[in-house]
């Protein structure tokens, strides 16, 4: 069995870092469409949380939280955060290796969601990077059509 | 998960303990309840009392006849403790007083003079000493081992019966055995593979050594998970409590809306005889059609029952609010319509969402002559600490072991945050 246990400082560096990266770049040469690109369109958002709201919620609960060693948490995780392809590539093929997040470990198998079309993916991994107090770049339909080419990691 | 030490091969010496420590001790001996019951709501001449803080996930427990405790956690502390040992202190209260076992697990059973502990994959025993002390905690006997240990439903829970035997859970590695782990859309596996090692409960020699599935029974089948589970004295039998399988809308949302799915399938009590099949991954329970239905990964719709070849069983509750334990009570405190009746722990729900969620609490199941008879009600609520933590979710406390305390007091330990509650009747 694989364990992954990432150091709580290390995810929570990673995690403040991430949403910054972008957006403080862009501070010194002031770009409307660099801000905009920051903060996805409300219709996306909205798009995407059907979307979680219909295939996602059950498990990962309204408020993005989880559920105690099994369902892991969708807050302030690199898993989340960081590498947009990983977590496209989890959406598209599922995901069994078990979790480990602050410590705590997540049993429960992430079934592949194939069955979605690029465009709710896009919009509701978007929504994810976005909701319950997370901040991160959106995830573009070309990010999931990538992932779906690739196979599962 | 319960001593049946004091109930049985050492009821006097327990009885003898007991009024020997009340009497020695005086106002130590006292157990008065904490103001507010500790949050909890109780019925009318109930108290409760906060014991410990473990600050772990305190799995099932054991109470010694002495008032001592075993908490087994769901993972080792920094330390390497997978069980910790707690004294008695004054005011009914314990405090920590060490540990041992450097495995995590659930199950927890002391008999006969030995504490039985699981891990995830093997049972162990430890001698207990006169004053059920474990007397060697870096050598326990490894009585079962190479248990099969899936992603889920991994946990060992055990009990023990009057002839020697050992029942051990071990949960199917699947929620209803799909091509696909809970995958949309997928069909059931013909002749469902996980029930050969897995989704039954498994019985062994309580003093056997080293066993594994050729020297075990496979006592009953068709079991997709039990955590609570207790040796009924009253008709010599295991009942068990099932969690029933999840996502029936996330699955087959053409077969069943959210509101159905979140009331779907009744979590079930059994009382179990070997040979025994409950049918899982085939069927599940409807608690308001009253009938076993076929599984939507093996042909049913909602609609179609089955009859016959599985057991029905004797008691059904709410779905997905998780019974983590289960403890006949044989005490004499609390008034008599609780003696031999079962306590249930329900651990709370999560697969109810976006329905509001339910359990965190401690249920009453009275009995007459070894069966379920009459309804069964909440005898300890408020576990989450409002309304609102439990609708959501995010309980404070959540159920996780039953134990009797030698003086028939009923202790509850939770695994969210190693709080271990006692509840007292005052007389």
């Amino acid at each position: 069995m694989i364990r992954r246990f990432l150091p709580a400082s290390l995810l929570l560096a990673v995690a403040l870092a991430l949403p910054g990266t972008g957006p403080a770049g862009a501070q010194t040469k002031p770009k409307p469409k660099a801000a905009a690109a920051g903060a996805p369109a409300p219709a996306l958002l909205a798009q995407g949380k059907k979307v979680y709201t219909q295939y996602c919620l059950t498990c990962h609960q309204a408020d993005g939280g989880g559920v105690q060693n099994m369902n892991p948490p969708l807050i302030k995780t690199t898993y989340v955060l960081g590498d947009k392809a990983r977590l496209a590539n989890i959406l598209v093929h599922g995901f069994s290796e078990q979790v480990a997040i602050n410590g705590e470990t997540y049993n429960n198998i992430m079934p592949a969601h194939d069955f979605l079309t690029d465009a709710q993916m896009a919009a509701v991994l978007t929504y994810v990077r976005n909701s319950f107090g997370n901040k991160a770049s959106a995830v573009s339909v070309a990010e999931v059509k990538a992932a779906r080419a690739a196979g599962k990691k | 998960m319960k001593s049946s030490l004091l109930r049985y091969a050492l009821l006097p010496t327990a009885l003898a303990g007991s009024f020997a420590l009340y009497s020695l001790t005086g106002d130590a001996g006292r157990v008065a309840p904490d103001p507010g019951n500790a949050g909890l709501k109780l019925p009318a001449g109930f108290g409760a009392l906060v014991v410990a803080e473990t600050g772990a996930h305190a799995r099932h427990i054991v109470v010694t006849p002495e008032g001592g405790l075993y908490v087994k956690l769901a993972k080792p502390t920094a330390k390497g403790e997978g069980i910790l040992v707690l004294k008695p202190a004054a005011g009914g209260k314990a405090t920590l007083a060490g540990g041992f076992g450097n495995y995590g697990g659930t199950g927890l059973f002391a008999k006969n003079g030995y504490l039985y502990a699981s891990s995830n994959q093997e049972v162990f025993r430890y001698k207990l000493n006169e004053k059920n002390e474990v007397v060697n905690p870096a050598q326990p006997e490894t009585v079962v081992t190479g248990l099969k240990m899936g992603r889920e439903h991994e946990t060992k829970s055990i009990a023990l019966d009057n002839v020697g035997n050992l029942y051990v859970n071990i949960g199917a590695y699947s929620n209803s055995c799909q091509a696909k782990d809970r995958e949309k859309g997928s069909m059931g596996l013909a002749n469902c593979p996980v029930l050969d090692s897995a989704g039954g409960i498994w019985q062994f020699k309580a003093d056997g050594q080293r066993q594994s599935y050729p020297q075990g029974t496979r006592y009953t089948t068709g079991l997709r998970n039990v955590v609570g589970l207790d040796w009924n004295q009253q008709d010599n039998q295991l009942f068990v409590m099932q969690h029933g399988r999840d996502q029936l809308h996330d699955i087959f949302p053409a077969m069943y809306d959210e509101k159905t799915s979140a009331a779907l399938p009744a979590e079930c009590m059994y009382a179990l005889k070997k040979g025994d099949n409950a049918g899982w991954p085939y069927i599940y329970y409807d608690p308001t059609k009253h009938e076993k239905m076929l599984a939507p990964e093996y042909g049913g719709d909602g609609q179609k029952a089955v009859n016959g070849q599985y057991i029905d069983p004797v008691a059904a509750y709410p779905a997905h609010m998780a019974p983590n334990a289960l403890l006949f009570y044989t005490g004499t405190m609390f008034p008599a319509k609780y003696r031999n009746g079962a306590f249930i722990a329900f651990h709370g729900s999560w697969n109810r969402a976006p329905e509001p969620q339910k359990g965190y609490f401690v249920v009453f199941q009275p009995f007459k002559d070894g069966k379920p008879d009459g309804q069964w009600e909440v005898f300890a609520d408020n576990f989450a600490g409002s309304a609102e933590k439990a609708a959501s979710g995010r309980a404070d406390h959540r159920p996780c072991g039953l134990a009797q305390g030698p003086d028939g007091s009923l202790y509850v330990s939770d695994d969210n945050k190693g709080t271990i509650f006692r509840i007292v009747y005052n007389k």
